[in-house]
C-alpha cells in the first residue's frame, strides 16, 4: 500500500522572528486564493535524502496556511529501487545500459501505485524520476501536474532520458534547481532552488558554550583562523585540493584546516578517498580530518559557526546547499564555480568564486587579509539566503506556481 | 488632513523564474540572446534582479553586467552595462535596444574577444509575475505611511521599482499617488529621486518615510 504521511505541526509563527511580520503577511496573502484547494506531493521515500527532508518541513508549513496538502509516498520492491537507483546514476551521466526488463519493472510499479494513490488533487507534484510515469493516471485537463526534478540532467544517459522524457513532456511544467540542470522540453520549466530550514538543528542559533565545547572535543584552537570544508569524502568534493590550497595559505597565515564529513566506514569509495586525504595531510597537526556520524547536525552547525572562512572546493556539484548553510551563518565562503554554487555565490558580493587550487588559496588569503570585506560578504550572503534559499521562500515559490497554474498565466 | 478620492491599494508580488531556451558561452552569443530573448527575460535580468538582490548596493546593477564581469572577465563592458539605469526606461524595447547597442559596439570593436569562451554560460530566464492584494488601503498621508512601513520587500519593490514599466511613466506608484491623489507634487518628486542603485530597499523605504514625516510636520 502507498503511504500518506501524518506530520507534526510546525507553527508558521516560529519563523516570524527571523523573517518579519511583513513577509508573513505576504505568505498569507499568496495562500489566501488557494485556501481549501488540494495539493498532493508524491515521492519515493519518507525518510532519508534531501527531498524527504524538505517535504517533512514544507508540508506542515503549507497546512499552516490552510492548504489541503497531503504527502504520499509510492511503494516499490527491491527490484524497482535497484532500477531507479541505476536510472538516477545514469541521468547524472554515469555509463549504464538499460534493458527492456528495467523499463518494464519501472512501468509495472508505477502502474501498481496508480491504483493505490489518490492522484485526484487539483495540484499534483511529482518528485524525481521514480514516480514520473504516474502521469498516466491523469484524466485529460482535469488537474495540474508538475514534475520537480532534483537531479542534474545536463548530461543524461540518452536511452534513460528518452524513456523518461515521454512522461515528463506530458506534465504542465517541470522544475529544476539550476538552468544548467534543465533539458529542452515542450513544457514550461521553472527554477526552484533547494532550501535550508533556519530552525533545523543544522542551522539554528547555538550557544557560544556549545561551540566552544565542540571545538575542544575536536582539538581545534578557537584563537587561530579556522578554514572549514564540510562534505563527504568524495573525489568530486576535492578534499586533496583543499589541503593543497591550505598549504599555500599556510605560508602566509597561521591557520587550521577542518575537513569534516560523514563516516567513510560504510562507503568503500569514501574509505579510499579518506586514505588519500590522510596521506596528503601527512600528519600535519593543524589539519583536522573529522569523520562525523551520519547525522551530526549540531556539530556541523558549530563547526560552520566557528569557521573564519568556509570552503566548498567541489569539482562537480549538485546545488551545494552547504554553501547556503554557511552563508546563513554569515560566513565568508570561497567556492568553486560549479553546479548550483554560482547561484548562491554572486562573485565579490555574497562570496568569492575560484577555479583552481591556486585561485582558492588566493581568495582565502584575500579574506584573511581583509576581515572587513569578509564580514560584508557574510552579511550579504545571509541576506541572499534569506531572500532565496530558505524553506519559507520555497513555500512562496510553490504558492506562486499554483496560482500561475490556477489562473492560467 | 487631506483625504484622496481614489485610495492607494497596497498589493504584493511574487515571481516564478521560467528557464528560457537560450544561453550564451561567448559575448557574441550573448548579443544574439539579447536580440532574441523575450521581453520577460529582459525584465527578469534587469528590473526583477534589482528586487531580488535589493541588499546589494555596491557595484551590482543587473545580471548582464554581473555575468560580463565575473564570467566574461570584461570589466569595461560590464561597467557600461551596469551604467544603464532602469529609471530611464519606460519600455523594455528601449532598454533592449540600448543593451544590444552597448554589447554590439563592443563585439564590433573587439571581434576576437567576442568569440572567446566565457568561464560559465549565461542562461536567459524570464519572470512570471503574480500579484495579490493586501488587505490594506490608504486615503490619507498617515495611512499611506503606515502601509509603506508594513510592506514586505516584494511589495515595496513592486510599487517603487517595477511600477515604472506598468505606468509607462518615469515615476513610481507612490509618487504617482502622492501627486495625483493628494496633490503633493513636491513630495512626489522627492520620493522619485531616491536612488535605488545606491540604496537597499530598506534604506529607500527609510528615506521615503522620513520625507513623509517631514511633510506631515509641515501640515
Amino acid at each position: 500500500m502507498s503511504e500518506t504521511l501524518a506530520l507534526n505541526r510546525i507553527p508558521l509563527e516560529d519563523y516570524a522572528a527571523l523573517l518579519g511580520a511583513a513577509e508573513m503577511e505576504e505568505l498569507r496573502a499568496l495562500a489566501k486564493p488557494l485556501r481549501g484547494r488540494s495539493i498532493e506531493m508524491i515521492n519515493s521515500t519518507a525518510i532519508g535524502g534531501g527531498v524527504a527532508e524538505i517535504l517533512n518541513r514544507l508540508v506542515p508549513l503549507a497546512e499552516e496556511l490552510d492548504l489541503q496538502i497531503k504527502w504520499n509516498v509510492m511503494t516499490g520492491g527491491e527490484d524497482f529501487f535497484d532500477v531507479t537507483k541505476s536510472f538516477h546514476n545514469a541521468l547524472h551521466g554515469a555509463p549504464y545500459h538499460a534493458s527492456q526488463r528495467d523499463f518494464d519493472i519501472f512501468l509495472a510499479y508505477n502502474e501498481r501505485n496508480r491504483k493505490t494513490l489518490p492522484l485526484d488533487a487539483e495540484f499534483v507534484v511529482i518528485h524525481d524520476p521514480q514516480p514520473a510515469a504516474l502521469i498516466d493516471a491523469r484524466k485529460s485537463g482535469s488537474n495540474h501536474w508538475v514534475w520537480r526534478c532534483h537531479i542534474d540532467l545536463s548530461h543524461p544517459n540518452r536511452p534513460v532520458w528518452e524513456f523518461l522524457e515521454k512522461f515528463v513532456s506530458r506534465y504542465n511544467g517541470a522544475m529544476f534547481s539550476s538552468p544548467e540542470f534543465s533539458r529542452q522540453l515542450p513544457i514550461p520549466q521553472y527554477l526552484f532552488y533547494p532550501a535550508i530550514d533556519p530552525l533545523s538543528e543544522k542551522n539554528q542559533e547555538l550557544d557560544r558554550d556549545f561551540i566552544t565545547e565542540v571545538l575542544a572535543r575536536f582539538h581545534i584552537d578557537p584563537h587561530r583562523a579556522i578554514l572549514t570544508q564540510i562534505s563527504r569524502f568524495d573525489r568530486l568534493k576535492d578534499p586533496v585540493g583543499v589541503i593543497r590550497a591550505y598549504r599555500i595559505v599556510k605560508r602566509y597565515f597561521d591557520c587550521q584546516l577542518v575537513l569534516a564529513g560523514g563516516s567513510a566506514s560504510d562507503d568503500p569509495e569514501g574509505a579510499v578517498v579518506l586514505k588519500e586525504v590522510l596521506r596528503e595531510a601527512d600528519n600535519d597537526p593543524d589539519i583536522k580530518i573529522l569523520e562525523l556520524p551520519a547525522w551530526a547536525p549540531l556539530e556541523v552547525n558549530a563547526l560552520q559557526r566557528a569557521s573564519t572562512v568556509v570552503i566548498q572546493k567541489s569539482l562537480r556539484e549538485g546545488f551545494g546547499l552547504t554553501v547556503s548553510e554557511a552563508l546563513w551563518k554569515k560566513k565568508p565562503v570561497v567556492a568553486s564555480a560549479v553546479g548550483g554554487i554560482p547561484i548562491q555565490i554572486i562573485h565579490k558580493h555574497t562570496g568569492l568564486l575560484a577555479h583552481s587550487v591556486e585561485g582558492t588559496a588566493y581568495q582565502i588569503r584575500f579574506l584573511l587579509s581583509h576581515p572587513e570585506i569578509a564580514v560584508k560578504l557574510g552579511e550579504h550572503g545571509h541576506q541572499h539566503v534569506k531572500e532565496n534559499f530558505l524553506i519559507t521562500q520555497k513555500l512562496k515559490r510553490y504558492l506562486t506556481l499554483f496560482l500561475t497554474l490556477a489562473w492560467g498565466s | 488632513m487631506n483625504a484622496a478620492e481614489t485610495p492607494f491599494d497596497f498589493v504584493t508580488v511574487s515571481y516564478l523564474t521560467r528557464i528560457g531556451n537560450q544561453s550564451a558561452g561567448t559575448l557574441s552569443e550573448f548579443l544574439t540572446g539579447l536580440e532574441h530573448c523575450s521581453d520577460a527575460s529582459i525584465f527578469h535580468h534587469t528590473f526583477q534582479t534589482l528586487g531580488s538582490h535589493h541588499f546589494l548596493t555596491e557595484g551590482f546593477s543587473n545580471d548582464f553586467a554581473q555575468w560580463v564581469l565575473a564570467d566574461a572577465n570584461r570589466d569595461d563592458l560590464a561597467e557600461q552595462l551596469a551604467a544603464l539605469d532602469i529609471r530611464d526606461y519606460v519600455s523594455i524595447a528601449a532598454l533592449r535596444s540600448d543593451l544590444c547597442r552597448v554589447v554590439g559596439d563592443y563585439c564590433a570593436a573587439f571581434p576576437d574577444l567576442a568569440k572567446q569562451a566565457t568561464l560559465e554560460r549565461f542562461y536567459f530566464c524570464e519572470s512570471v509575475e503574480v500579484t495579490v492584494p493586501l488587505d490594506r488601503r490608504s486615503r490619507t498621508l498617515g495611512e499611506f505611511r503606515d502601509g509603506i512601513e508594513h510592506l514586505s520587500h516584494a511589495g515595496f519593490y513592486y510599487h517603487f521599482i517595477s511600477s515604472r514599466l506598468r505606468l509607462q511613466l518615469q515615476t513610481n506608484d507612490f509618487s504617482h499617488w502622492l501627486a495625483d491623489g493628494l496633490g503633493l507634487a513636491t513630495l512626489a518628486d522627492s520620493v522619485n529621486h531616491i536612488d535605488i542603485y545606491t540604496n537597499t530597499l530598506d534604506s529607500s523605504r527609510a528615506k521615503l518615510l522620513r520625507l513623509i514625516d517631514r511633510e506631515r510636520r509641515k501640515a
